[in-house]
């Protein structure tokens, strides 16, 4: 390893601060107690099943629409969070206006709120009599008890992470790299879309895995909302609940280990665009 | 000028070609009640490098920004040839922006970069795709970094980008390049590279060019033609002997490097220094004490009896060619002394300076 004459590849390197295999070990031991072997124990209850048993629980109708409201629904919210969250960041960091401040810090409130606070005003508001339900009833579109209400809490919940982790790149972006660009003639909207948006691209994706992420795994917001009717607005998180309280772990365990195996995917392909995009549009 | 001349071989953009390339007609400027600009007109010549030389906060910078359409004027108008520019936006000037950091757009390629002004363009004034390729690599040749096409600008030096920032500026084939402090960020060996490098570009292309700087070195070396601005306003405008040999005010005097000032009189139209007669003529009217600027090369060492000025040798040492003496006059200023005959004289030594020059300013 280290001491071998072709250095390939060494195992730590030389640092003032003191304390490497230590500091090693710990974050070892941490990631494995803290991650790695819940996620192991749910495997191995899942795998009690067997490969057919796992089979069988996914294709269960109940089961696989399930699956699909959640990653579905989760995938169309984290885009719409991301391109608001995105507006939002945007409006927030290169305009000055009063109220900013406020505005920037009720940004964060779905991080802080309670989940099921959410969820109970979510519930309340979007309800056919409710005071944003009601008019949108009259438009004949139904919020609450459908998957647009498991939408709307998707979106709520996102929203935050989409808008802080591209609000320190707006921030950075250089005046004098605009300024450029419309001294070589640019248009207004060739320099946004040239040279000033490619650049967050990175961010965006960013913006948009983790709150993909929070959405399939929200629970409290969305049940209120939901109505969680079998087949139709019923997600995957609060049928694993409901075999729970219906004693069947083994079932619980494999609708979990297959959401873990579909988020771990999604989040590699994420991960894979955005190596790419890092790539294409540079450091950051 | 020279600069007109080399203009007349090289065809840009211009339809009408007048001696005048840009007019600058009484522009003021106030950033939040600080005034940085002071009714201040100036003429470029098509085909000339003009330095904008000035102290920080001069309004220099301020000035390039206002031809450029970067910021707009309080009063006053900019004039391209004949045309009334003041009115148009940022896009519609045609011009050349340098800034001091590059500004390289960081996610493309050195090639892109180079392209972007080309590939901007409407469709229908925009360059075939092959003819694009082809400008890009006659620009990459002319900042010497052919082969370094497909590069992003992280993998760069500092100079090699600026001279991308240059290539990127000059293919949309400017009416006037402007040059906002360019060696700025860059070490001295690099700037110094540059700056000739520049000259040559410049001397090859005819392109019309203002740069700011603050370094006079850099102003009189390469210029040809030098603003000294000083608090907004345009103190002088000539070549760089003309601002040297002829500075216009003590501000442009004190500016463009080392003087002593020594208490005189104007008497006679001569300049005199303690009873002493001066060659130095004083301006036609000025009668009374005056101040006189002397550069260090102005003074020389002397018997006591045809000195101006006494004092004591603080230390003396040889640089270039040149012996640099420090001389502490009796009320304990410190005047530097340039002299070539290589005399060493030891700290304390007492001696006597002679005036051979020098400025008044009425």
């Amino acid at each position: 390893m280290a001491k071998t004459p072709r250095r390939t590849w060494t195992f730590r390197r030389p640092s003032v601060i003191p304390g490497f295999g230590l500091s090693f070990g710990y974050t070892l031991t941490c990631l494995g107690l803290i991650v790695l072997l819940p996620l192991a124990g749910l495997v191995a209850k899942a795998s009690g099943l067997g490969i057919s048993g796992i089979w069988e629980v996914a294709t269960d109708p109940r089961v696989s629409s399930a699956l699909r409201i959640s990653f579905g629904v989760s995938a169309v919210a984290a885009l719409v969070a991301s391109s608001f969250g995105f507006l939002v960041a945007w409006v927030l960091t290169r305009y000055d206006f009063p109220g900013r401040k406020l505005v920037d810090a009720a940004v964060d409130l779905p991080f802080a709120l309670p989940t099921a606070v959410a969820g109970i005003a979510l519930a309340s508001l979007y309800a056919p009599d409710g005071f944003l339900g009601a008019p949108l009833a009259r438009l004949g579109i139904q919020a609450a008890y459908t998957p647009v209400g498991i939408f709307i809490a998707m979106v709520f919940i996102g929203l935050p992470f989409a808008v802080r982790t591209v609000q320190p790149l707006i921030a950075e972006i250089d005046k004098e790299i605009e300024e450029a660009s419309a001294t070589l003639g640019a248009s207004r909207f060739a320099t946004l879309t040239k040279v000033v948006l490619p650049p967050l691209i990175p961010a965006v994706l960013t913006g948009f895995a983790m709150a993909f992420a929070r959405g399939v795994g929200e629970y409290g917001s969305i049940i209120f909302i939901a109505g969680n009717l079998p087949y139709v607005s019923e997600i995957a998180p609060l049928l694993i609940v409901i075999k729970l309280s219906e004693f069947d772990y083994g079932g619980a365990a494999a609708i979990a280990t297959i959401m873990l195996g579909i988020s771990f995917l999604t989040l590699l392909a994420i991960n894979l665009i955005q190596a790419w995009s890092r790539r294409r549009f540079g450091y950051v | 000028m020279s600069g007109a001349s080399r203009a007349s071989s090289h065809t840009a953009g211009l339809t009408e070609r007048s001696s005048t390339a840009i007019r600058v007609e009484g522009i003021s400027k106030t950033f939040d009640t600080a005034a940085v600009l002071h009714d201040l007109s100036i003429d470029v010549r098509a085909g000339e490098l003009l330095g904008l030389l000035g102290p920080s906060g001069s309004g220099k910078t301020t000035l390039l920004r206002i031809i450029a359409g970067l910021d707009a004027p309080d009063r006053g108008r900019i004039l391209f040839g004949d045309d009334d520019a003041t009115g148009l936006a940022v896009q519609e000037r045609a011009v050349g922006f340098v800034f001091q950091h590059y500004a390289l757009f960081k996610h493309m390629s050195v090639a892109d970069n180079i392209a972007y002004g080309l590939n901007a363009r409407r469709r229908a004034e925009r360059p075939a795709r092959p003819e694009i390729k082809r400008r890009v690599g006659d620009l990459l040749d002319l900042i010497r970094l052919s082969g370094f096409g497909d590069r992003y600008p992280s993998q760069l030096s500092g100079g090699q980008r600026q001279r991308v920032a240059l290539a990127r500026a000059l293919a949309v084939e400017p009416r006037v390049l402007l040059l906002d402090e360019p060696f700025g960020a860059l070490d001295a060996q690099v700037r110094k590279d540059l700056r000739r490098w520049l000259r040559e570009i410049h001397d090859r292309t005819g392109q019309t060019t203002i740069f700011v700087t603050h370094d006079q070195d850099e102003a009189l070396e390469l210029s040809d033609r030098v603003a000294v601005l000083d608090r907004g306003r345009l103190e002088q405008v000539g070549t760089p002997d003309e601002v040297q040999e002829h500075p216009a005010s003590a501000t442009v005097m004190k500016f463009l490097g080392d003087h002593v000032e020594v208490e005189a009189l104007a008497e006679g139209g001569r300049v005199l220094v303690r009873g002493r007669e001066t060659p130095v003529a004083a301006p036609s009217g000025t009668i009374g004490p005056v101040k006189l600027y002397v550069r260090p090369w102005q003074l020389q060492l002397a018997e006591p009896e045809a000195a101006h000025l006494s004092g004591t040798v603080r230390s003396s040492y040889r640089s270039q060619g040149r012996q640099r003496i420090e001389v502490a006059d009796d009320q304990g200023r410190v005047l530097a002394v340039e002299d070539f005959d290589g005399i060493r004289y030891p700290a304390g030594h007492p001696v006597g300076l002679r005036i051979n020059g020098g400025h008044v300013f009425g």
